[in-house]
């Protein structure tokens, strides 16, 4: 490994690869969080603290746009810890040249989306740097939530556990995709599910819901991070094919482009892993939730090979969800 | 999507089994020959529901993984040139070559743009005057047309900036080459739909007559392909090999003219080198004269003066791509070689059968 590939950044093997590598032999994998958000104590409560950068081509898409991404995808990651998001930082890299107005309507979609899950950008910053250096914008987000419940991890899933999907999946890469391709007549069908989770989680946790895990699958898709829970926790795991809600525009765009629309990435849908007792009454709640409608028990957590996830297929068959491995390649024919 | 789900259907695929079952008398080798039904097969298990004598082995049929070597480096090395932009799809930008591979020489500068379609090729260098944009043509009959498409466009646009590196690959020469060996035992193929489309079902009639073997022309659905296993085993249980058709959706029997004609007009055939087969007369595509002014070979020829003999590579997936080895037989596989650090094509690109092992079989 000499250069950084565009691969390292996909969210897949290489990543993990480079992480355990270059940053988590440095800073010490101790406190080194592999969730998406980590945990500090203060005094008698517990923060959840994370951070995330966004960079997207285009900034305006379908469903969304890098404003309502960089506020959702930091709110959601707090939620992993079961934390209710208390603020946020924003910071911002703008590439000379870039307009105004464009700065405006993304700082606007992100104040409207931080209004929409109750929490405030309460610190910032700005760089500009000479035309070629950055992309247009790129935004990264901090945020700080207080833990409601603790121990939910990626680490804490247990045998006999049911996985909930609040929805469809494979909507925001795929509309993310054809946009920026100028893909596709009829791409418009596909929107982004760009949506900070907030009412969901907490009216899990506050409903006291035996919730032992909760990713967002965004880079990598579920596939990416079924498989990562499946080794945190070192459980096995089996998902049914025909019960992943995928909307069939994406499901067809996807077929058409020879993507996995299991690893292609989310940026408003949460996988929820309940203890079994549990998995009705969350179901029914998260379903009476505006982002949770299509939301399902997709299958449940088994003790062994840990660390294996498997798919049932819809003709009954059964096979591996591997992981995603780099960038996800359209293919030839 | 009711198109796709209507063929996956459960009890139907349960029904087609049960009569693969009772059809299958004696041991049968059946050979994928296209790599999108190697990834179909894995990806639903279909190996897991076929009797213990039938057995999928996986042909020649993926794109990338039947390039040449040397016609990877000679791409790759075309970056060397100045002011040049490679255009490839994306299946191409992990494949090794001899030193390097598309996503290394993008990291260290070289400009490479993955496109989903060769006309985003000839956009690109539209746009790009200052530029010279190549295009990497790889694949069978179903993506030739799009690229005659895409030369004709910059010719009737009087690009100057613009070529193909051409090493396209026409399927039935290949297939009569590998049963021509002997190398491998088939008692039955299962032809690709989508090149069925342009080429016609007629262009494996040979293959029974000359051969005795059964062919099913198929789609890639699990039903789809299942009909064609059932098709072939019905065809050796009754003693008579022909080409049965049951890919009805979008097949004909005979060539599609239009195709056939845009093909014609740009490309004519030529001796090609196949990864692990050779050098197969016949079995290529070269740009006629014509249109010589978008070929990267009489555009760039020093790059091929320049170019080093590719040395050998530890990687079989030339005996992968003939039938006689297994992905897993391969001491490298899994080991030395994964999709992220992989040693050969059949690895990486989403239709090789090592990348299929991979995935799917754990
Ligand atoms: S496992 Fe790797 S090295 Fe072995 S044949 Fe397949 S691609 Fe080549």
């Amino acid at each position: 490994m000499k250069h950084i590939l565009l691969s390292h950044g996909a969210g897949g093997k290489e990543m993990t690869m480079l992480i355990e590598q270059v940053f988590l032999s440095r800073y010490g994998s101790q406190d080194f969080s592999k969730d998406d958000s980590a945990t500090v104590l203060l005094g008698s409560h517990r923060l959840a603290f994370t951070t995330d950068s966004f960079v997207v081509d285009p900034l305006f898409f379908p469903g969304g746009d890098i404003g309502r991404l960089a506020v959702a995808g930091t709110v959601n990651d707090l939620l992993t810890a079961a934390a209710r998001p208390l603020a946020l930082s924003a910071s911002f890299i703008l590439e000379e040249g870039l307009e105004i107005d464009t700065l405006k309507a993304i700082a606007t979609s992100m104040q409207q989306t931080a209004a929409e899950c109750g929490v405030t950008i309460v610190t910032g910053d700005t760089k500009v740097v000479p035309k070629g250096s950055a992309d247009k914008i790129f935004i990264t987000t901090a945020g700080l939530g207080l833990v409601l419940r603790d121990g939910v991890s990626g680490a804490a899933a247990l045998p006999g556990d049911k996985i909930i999907l609040t929805g469809s999946v494979g909507d925001h890469g795929t509309a993310v995709m054809l946009a920026r391709e100028k893909l596709l007549e009829g791409g418009e069908a596909i929107a982004s599910d760009a949506a900070p989770l907030t009412d969901l989680v907490l009216s899990l946790i506050e409903a006291g819901c035996a919730i032992h895990t909760m990713r967002d699958p965004t880079r990598g898709g579920i596939a990416g991070s079924l498989n990562e829970i499946a080794r945190q926790s070192q459980v096995s795991m089996e998902v049914e094919e025909a019960l992943i809600p995928v909307n069939p525009a994406v499901a067809a765009a996807c077929e058409a482009l020879g993507l996995d629309v299991f690893k292609v990435a989310n940026e408003g849908k949460m996988l929820i892993i309940v203890a079994p007792e549990d998995a009705a009454r969350a179901l029914e709640l998260i379903q009476g939730k505006r982002y949770g409608t299509q939301a399902r028990i997709i299958g449940a957590v088994g003790d062994k090979p840990a660390g294996r996830v498997k798919v049932r297929t819809t003709i009954g068959t059964s096979r591996i969800l591997d992981p995603p491995s780099g960038d996800l390649l359209p293919r030839i024919c | 999507m009711k198109f796709i789900d209507e063929f996956r259907d459960k009890n139907l695929v349960q029904e087609i089994v049960r009569r693969i079952r009772s059809l299958a008398d004696t041991p049968a080798a059946i050979m994928e020959v296209c790599g999108t039904h190697t990834m179909a097969a894995a990806r639903f298990g279909l190996k897991s529901l076929l009797p213990e004598q039938v057995q999928l082995i996986s042909g020649p049929g993926c794109p990338v993984c039947v390039t040449a070597q040397m016609d990877i480096d000679a791409f790759l090395a075309l970056g060397d040139e100045a002011n040049v932009v490679l255009a490839s799809f994306g299946d191409m930008l992990r494949v090794p070559g001899s030193q390097t591979s598309l996503e290394r020489r993008r990291a260290q500068g070289t400009a490479v743009r993955i496109v989903y379609a060769p006309l985003d090729a000839v956009e690109l260098a539209r746009q790009e005057p200052g530029k010279h944009v190549i295009f990497f043509g790889v694949g069978f009959e179903t993506t030739m047309p799009a690229i005659a498409m895409a030369i004709r466009l910059a010719a009737s646009l009087r690009l100057d900036n613009f070529s193909v590196l051409c090493v396209h690959k026409t399927m039935p020469a290949a297939l009569r080459a590998l049963l021509a060996s002997g190398e491998v035992r088939v008692s039955g193929l299962l032809c690709p739909g989508h090149v069925t489309t342009i080429i016609g079902a007629a262009a494996y009639d040979f293959i029974p007559q000359e051969f005795g073997i059964p062919c099913a022309v198929t789609g890639f659905e699990p039903l789809d392909m299942l009909l064609g296993i059932e098709a072939i085993l019905r065809q050796l249980h009754e003693g008579r090999p022909r080409v049965d058709n049951v890919y009805t959706r979008a097949v004909q029997v005979q060539p599609n003219p239009r195709a056939q004609a845009l093909l014609a007009e740009v490309f004519d055939p030529c001796d090609a080198e196949w990864r692990g087969l050779g050098i197969i007369p016949g079995s290529g595509v070269k740009i006629r004269e014509q249109y010589d002014h978008f070929d990267a070979r009489t555009r760039f020829p020093e790059v091929w003066q320049r170019l080093a003999p590719a040395p050998p590579s530890p990687c079989r997936c030339g005996e992968v791509l003939r039938g006689v080895l297994r992905p897993k037989e391969c001491p490298l596989f899994h080991q030395a070689c994964t999709p992220s650090q992989p040693i050969g094509p059949c690895m990486v690109s989403s239709e090789g059968a090592c990348a299929a092992a991979y995935r799917y079989d754990g």
